[in-house]
C-alpha cells in the first residue's frame, strides 16, 4: 500500500467512523480510546468502581444509608447509559468499623481490583487511615461525611460539608434569630466534635461577641448525662450546642427530656443529628430542637421528591435519608461529570477537571451544588426543627457557602 | 456563685445527688450478675455484656409485639419484659455453661478467650436478626418524664425505676446467696469443691444454676437499661469494662464489696464530672482505682482465706 493509499484508507475509515457515530451506531464515548489504557479495570463496555463502607460493627448503623445511596446513583447512571458508554460495575468491601481494615481494603480495591474510583469511608478516622493508600496508589476517593476540615488531598473529593460550612451559618442563625449570647458546648470526645467546638468557640467569642459558659466532652458510648445536665442547668445558657454521637446521643436526648429540659424552655442546636439518628432517638425526645445540616429529607423541590421516591423504591418504605446519605448520592454523579469532561477515567485527568471549579450538579436533591477547586462543594446550610414524626421543618436556608477547609483565625 | 439563690443551689445539689445514685444503681445492676459468676465460679465471662443485650432485645421484641397486637397491654408490658429477659438470658446462660464453660473450669484463662468468642458470635447474631441500626423499645408513659417535688427539682422517673429495681434485685441476690440452703451450697462449692461433693452437694448442677443466675441478672440489667439508652448489636461491649471495674475493685467474691465499689466509683465519677469534663472525670476515676488496686490487689473487700 503506497503512502497515498494508506492516507486515503485512514481518511475513509475516519469518515466511516464519524458517520457511524452520527448514525448512533457507536456512542461517542467509545471514541475516547485512552479510557481503556489507564491501567484501571476498564473494558470497552464496563468500568469498575469500589464501595467501601462498614457493613458490620458499630458504624454499620450510619454507613448503611451512604452505601445505599451510592448504589442508587450508580444504578441510575447505568440506566441512563453509563459513563463514556460503559456500565459501572461495583466491587463492595466491608470496612468493618475498623480503621486499619479501611486501609487494607482500599489497597485491595486499588492494587488488585484496579478500580477507577472508590466511594466510601464515613468517620474521619477511617478516612485518615485510608488516605495514605489513596495518595500512594494515586486512587480517587469520594468522601460523603460532614467533617472537621483541615484537609485537602489530591486524591479525595469531599462531598459533605467541611466544618465552617455547617457551624458558622448555624451559629449566625441562632445568634440572630434567638438573640443568643451564652452558649454551652457539649460533644463526644474525639477529633470531629473537638475541632468543631474549637471553631464554634472562636466564632462565638470573636465574631458574635457571645460567651461560652461551658465546654464538655463525654467518652464515646457514655450513657450517663446526669451531672452534665445539672451543670447546664446551673449555667443557664441561651443555647446548648451539641455534637454528641452514636449510642450516647439517644441517652443524651432521653435524659434531657426526663430532666425537664425541652424545646419549651431551652434552645438546642446540634450538628450531629440527621434523620438516621432520629430513628434511634425517637422524634418525641427531640421535638422542637434544631439541627444544622445541608440537607433534610423534607426539603421541598422536584429533585428531592424524585430522589426520595427512588430511594424508597429501592431500599424500602421505612428507610429515611439523612444528610450524609444525600452527600453520598452526589459522589457518583460528580465523578461522572468529571470523567465525561476528561474523556478518560485516568485519576489525574479526572482530578484536573474537578479542580477547574466549574463542575456543577443541577439535579442534586439538596439543590444546586458546585465543586470548588479545593475539592469541596459549594453548598447551603439549612436549619431544621425536629417534629415528632422524625422529620424536620426547615426554618432557615443560607446562601451558597464557599468551602474553606483551612479557615484563618479559627485554628 | 453569688448570682444563684439558695433555692437554686439546693435544687442542683439534690439533683446532683440523685445523678450519683442513679449511676450507682446502673453500675451495681451491671455488676451483680458478673460478681456472681466471676466471684463464685472464677469464670471471666467476657460475654456478660451480650447477655445484657439479650435482655434489651427481649424487651424490644416484646414492645414491638405488644404495640402491634395488644396496644392496651403497652402500659404494662415492661414489667413482664423484665421477667422474660431474666428467663431468656438465664436459659441461654444455662446452655452456655452446659456446652462451653463446663469443659474449661480447669483452665480459667481459656474461659476468657472462649467467652470473648461467644460475645462476637452473639454480636453478629444480633446484627443478623435485628439489623445493624440501634433500636429502642416504646416505653410506657409512666416511665417517662420527671417527678417534681418542688418547682425547680426534676428527678427522672426512669432513673428512680432503675434504682428501685436494683434494690429489689440486690436484696433478692442477698437472700438467695446468704439466707438460703442453695446459697450455702454455692458458697461451699466456691470454698472447697471436693469437700462439697463429698457431703452430697451436686456441684455440677450448682455451677450450671449459678452461671444461669448470673446471666439472668445480666438480662434484667439489659431490660432496665432500655429506659436509659438505645440497644445495638455492640451495646454490650460498652458496658463490659465498667462492669469488670466494679467487680475487681470491690473484691471478687463479696456482694458487699460490689455494692461499696459501685457506690464509690459512681459518686467519684459523678461529682468529678460536675467540676471537670466528662472524659477527664473518667480518667481521674480510673487512675484512682489503679492506685488503690496497687495497694490492695484483692480489692476493697475480700473473703479472708488462708494463703
Amino acid at each position: 500500500m503506497s503512502e497515498f493509499n494508506r492516507r486515503k484508507f485512514l481518511g475513509k475509515t475516519a469518515a466511516l467512523l464519524s458517520a457511524m457515530v452520527a448514525a448512533g451506531f457507536i456512542s461517542t464515548s467509545a471514541m475516547a480510546m485512552d479510557a481503556t489504557t489507564t491501567g484501571q479495570a476498564v473494558t470497552d463496555t464496563t468500568v469498575t468502581v469500589g464501595i467501601l463502607h462498614s457493613l458490620t460493627g458499630t458504624m454499620a448503623i450510619s454507613e448503611t444509608g451512604a452505601q445505599e445511596a451510592e448504589k442508587l446513583a450508580i444504578k441510575q447512571i447505568n440506566e441512563s447509559g453509563g459513563i463514556l458508554g460503559r456500565q459501572i460495575e461495583i466491587i463492595q468491601e466491608d470496612g468493618a468499623s475498623d480503621w486499619p481494615t479501611f486501609a487494607e481494603k482500599s489497597r485491595k480495591l486499588l492494587v488488585q481490583d484496579k478500580v477507577a474510583a472508590v466511594f466510601g469511608c464515613w468517620t474521619s478516622a477511617s478516612r485518615k487511615a485510608a488516605l495514605p493508600v489513596f495518595e500512594q496508589e494515586n486512587g480517587l476517593l469520594y468522601y460523603p461525611t460532614f467533617y472537621e476540615g483541615l484537609e485537602q488531598s489530591h486524591n479525595v473529593i469531599y462531598t459533605g460539608q467541611e466544618a465552617t460550612q455547617q457551624i458558622l451559618a448555624g451559629l449566625d442563625w441562632v445568634a440572630k434569630e434567638k438573640e443568643a449570647k451564652t452558649f454551652y458546648l457539649i460533644g463526644s470526645d474525639y477529633i470531629w466534635p473537638r475541632t468543631s467546638m474549637k471553631i464554634a468557640r472562636k466564632h462565638i467569642e470573636n465574631v458574635l461577641g457571645g460567651k461560652v459558659v461551658g465546654e464538655d466532652y463525654k467518652p464515646l458510648g457514655d450513657t450517663q448525662f446526669g451531672s452534665t445536665i445539672n451543670k447546664i442547668r446551673l449555667k443557664k445558657p441561651d443555647v446548648i450546642y451539641a455534637a454528641v454521637v452514636g449510642g450516647s446521643n439517644v441517652a443524651w436526648f432521653k435524659q434531657l427530656k426526663a430532666a425537664g429540659i425541652t424545646s419549651e424552655n431551652q434552645t438546642l442546636l446540634t450538628i450531629s443529628v440527621t434523620e438516621d439518628e432520629v430513628l434511634g432517638i425517637g422524634g418525641e425526645n427531640l421535638e422542637g430542637f434544631y439541627s444544622v445540616m445541608k440537607y433534610f429529607q423534607s426539603q421541598d423541590n422536584a429533585n428531592n421528591a424524585a430522589f426520595v421516591k427512588e430511594f424508597k423504591a429501592m431500599w424500602g418504605d421505612d428507610s429515611v435519608i439523612g444528610d450524609v446519605t444525600q452527600a453520598a448520592y452526589l459522589g457518583p454523579w460528580l465523578w461522572k461529570a468529571a470523567v465525561e469532561r476528561a474523556g478518560s477515567f485516568d485519576v489525574d485527568k479526572v482530578v484536573a477537571e474537578s479542580e477547574k471549579g466549574d463542575i456543577e450538579l443541577t439535579t442534586a436533591p439538596e439543590g444546586y451544588v458546585k465543586l470548588h477547586p479545593n475539592h469541596h462543594l459549594w453548598s447551603k446550610a439549612r436549619v431544621g426543627q425536629w417534629n415528632k414524626d422524625g422529620q424536620a421543618t426547615i426554618v432557615y436556608e443560607s446562601e451558597l457557602i464557599e468551602p474553606n477547609p483551612f479557615p484563618e483565625g479559627y485554628q | 456563685m453569688g448570682e444563684y439563690s439558695i433555692q437554686e443551689l439546693t435544687s442542683i445539689f439534690a439533683m446532683q445527688g440523685f445523678a450519683g445514685l442513679s449511676l450507682f444503681s446502673v453500675l451495681l445492676l451491671m455488676a451483680l450478675g458478673l460478681a456472681i459468676i466471676f466471684g463464685q465460679m472464677g469464670v471471666i465471662n467476657m460475654a456478660h455484656g451480650e447477655f445484657m443485650a439479650v435482655g434489651a432485645y427481649t424487651t424490644y421484641l416484646l414492645s414491638v409485639i405488644s404495640e402491634t397486637y395488644f396496644p392496651s397491654f403497652l402500659q404494662y408490658y415492661f414489667l413482664f419484659a423484665i421477667l422474660a429477659s431474666f428467663v431468656i438470658a438465664g436459659i441461654l446462660g444455662y446452655l452456655t455453661e452446659f456446652i462451653l464453660i463446663r469443659h474449661l473450669y480447669k483452665r480459667p484463662l481459656d474461659t476468657l478467650l472462649a467467652t470473648w468468642g461467644l460475645s462476637l458470635i452473639m454480636q453478629q447474631s444480633f446484627r443478623s436478626i435485628f439489623g445493624a441500626r440501634e433500636v429502642s423499645p416504646t416505653l410506657p408513659d409512666w416511665l417517662m418524664g420527671a417527678y417534681q417535688p418542688t418547682e425547680s427539682i426534676y428527678i427522672p422517673i426512669n432513673g428512680m425505676f432503675v434504682l428501685g429495681l436494683t434494690l429489689v434485685v440486690t436484696v433478692g441476690v442477698y437472700i438467695l446467696m446468704y439466707r438460703s440452703n442453695w446459697g450455702l451450697a454455692v458458697r461451699a462449692t466456691t470454698q472447697n469443691r471436693i469437700m462439697s461433693g463429698a457431703v452430697g452437694i451436686n456441684t455440677k448442677k450448682i455451677d450450671r444454676l449459678t452461671f444461669a443466675l448470673g446471666c439472668g441478672i445480666a438480662g434484667i440489667a439489659g431490660a432496665a437499661f432500655t429506659t436509659i439508652a438505645s440497644t445495638g448489636p455492640t451495646s454490650g461491649s460498652l458496658y463490659i469494662v465498667d462492669t469488670f471495674m466494679v467487680v475487681v475493685f470491690g473484691g471478687a467474691a463479696s456482694l458487699f464489696g460490689t455494692i461499696a465499689s459501685a457506690f464509690t466509683i459512681a459518686q467519684a465519677q459523678s461529682i468529678l464530672e460536675f467540676f471537670i469534663s466528662g472524659s477527664m472525670a473518667k480518667v481521674l476515676t480510673l487512675l484512682t482505682l489503679v492506685i488503690i488496686l496497687m495497694m490492695r490487689p484483692e480489692g476493697l473487700f475480700s473473703n479472708k482465706v488462708r494463703k
